[in-house]
């Protein structure tokens, strides 16, 4: 055994115990497959390896063996691919689907925590290395405290005011407020739709806002959140029974139309501000008209 | 194949209103005429919308 072993043992458990952390199922429901949490504990163990055995063969001056940090990247990349195969394919599957702007956020999240648990092994395992196993412990702990907070993206309700509104017919429209949201021709599914549905109007905080919610793929995942948690009233075959999201043209306001099973107002509330804002929908005028600003200055 | 954004067929009192393209389902009556369109609804796996007060059409979505 050489002075190496301890430190790489160390370097790969923190790894594999940080990817643990960060592999959580909760109301997305998602991976709840004991599988699907055996791959990628398993995918973790294989990054806390790669990113711990990177940092002897630089003490030893093997700066070539570092190259293999290439292949880990290749590596991750199709873990993403693999997420995003999966979850598109159950996507048909589901009633009310995540869209594909959810699903690539979801693997992106999946590739980015790999290469968190390279760089908490790494820089425990150099904790440890030039000083000693406790300072490895204490990088170990503030490198997962950093990870969590890098991991945890923008909700709902730091960029919209969440308001409920009952739906209401004017002839066979159906709106949520002021907002048309689609034609129910027929007397009984009407009834249906003012039985189990509920509005929401969600309005943007900022002008970046209004964009950012506008994004169909945004739209989609408030939808496919709240039917998650809230259950859904429709079956294969009730087109018409549908949750859908439209927008106000003037204002940017947008209004929400579901049909929980779990009539629950608070609740709903709390859903729809809990609704992650995806990486891909997030767009920002207002940096553009700024810097040209600064440009005509 | 998949039709999207189709009107599959049309349920009316008023047949005249109707483009020759279409399915027409003929009715007497408005009750008759929802009967029909409900029934089209479930088997057509399209929705109602009611177009004017004495037409009805389902429309794949």
């Amino acid at each position: 055994m050489n002075e190496y072993v301890y430190p790489i043992i160390f370097g790969i458990v923190i790894g594999t115990l940080s990817r643990m952390l960060m592999l959580r199922t909760d109301y997305r429901q998602y991976p709840t497959y004991l599988h699907g949490k055996i791959i990628h504990t398993a995918l973790g163990f294989i990054a806390a390896s790669l990113g711990t055995l990177a940092v002897p063969s630089i003490l030893e001056q093997d700066f070539t063996a570092v190259t293999f940090l290439t292949i880990a990247a290749s590596q991750f990349r199709e873990v993403r691919n693999m997420e995003r195969n999966t979850l598109e394919q159950l996507d048909s599957f589901e009633l009310v689907p995540r869209g594909h702007t959810y699903i690539e956020g979801i693997a992106i999240a999946f590739e980015s925590r790999n290469y968190l648990v390279i760089f908490t092994s790494m820089f425990s395992t150099l904790a440890y290395l030039l000083f000693n196993i406790w300072t490895g412990f204490v990088v170990a702990v503030f490198s997962m405290i950093v990870s969590r907070i890098l991991m945890a993206g923008g909700k709902l309700e730091d960029i919209v005011d969440i308001e409920y509104v009952e739906p209401r017919f004017d002839g066979a429209g159906l709106y949520v407020d002021n907002i048309y949201i689609m034609n129910i021709g027929i007397p009984e599914r009407q009834e249906e739709v003012l039985k189990y549905g509920m509005g929401f109007i969600l309005k943007p905080k900022n002008f970046d806002a209004r964009s950012t919610i506008a994004n169909l793929g945004q739209r989609q995942a408030v939808l496919h959140d709240v039917s998650t948690a809230l259950g859904v009233y429709r079956d294969s075959g009730t087109p018409a029974l549908v949750p859908l999201a439209k927008r106000d043209l003037d204002d940017g306001r947008m209004g929400i139309f579901v049909l929980p099973q779990d009539k629950d107002i608070e609740k709903a509330i709390r859903v729809i501000s809990n609704v992650p804002i995806l990486e891909n929908a997030i767009r920002m005028p207002t940096e553009k008209n700024r810097k040209d600003k600064e440009e005509d200055n | 194949m998949v039709l999207k954004k189709y009107i599959l067929a049309a349920v009316t009192t008023n047949p005249q209103k109707i483009p020759s393209c279409t399915a027409v389902f003929k009715c007497d009556s408005k009750e008759e005429m929802e009967t029909v369109a409900k029934n089209l609804e479930a088997i057509l796996d399209g929705i109602a919308h009611l177009l004017t007060e004495d037409v009805y059409i389902i429309v794949s979505h």
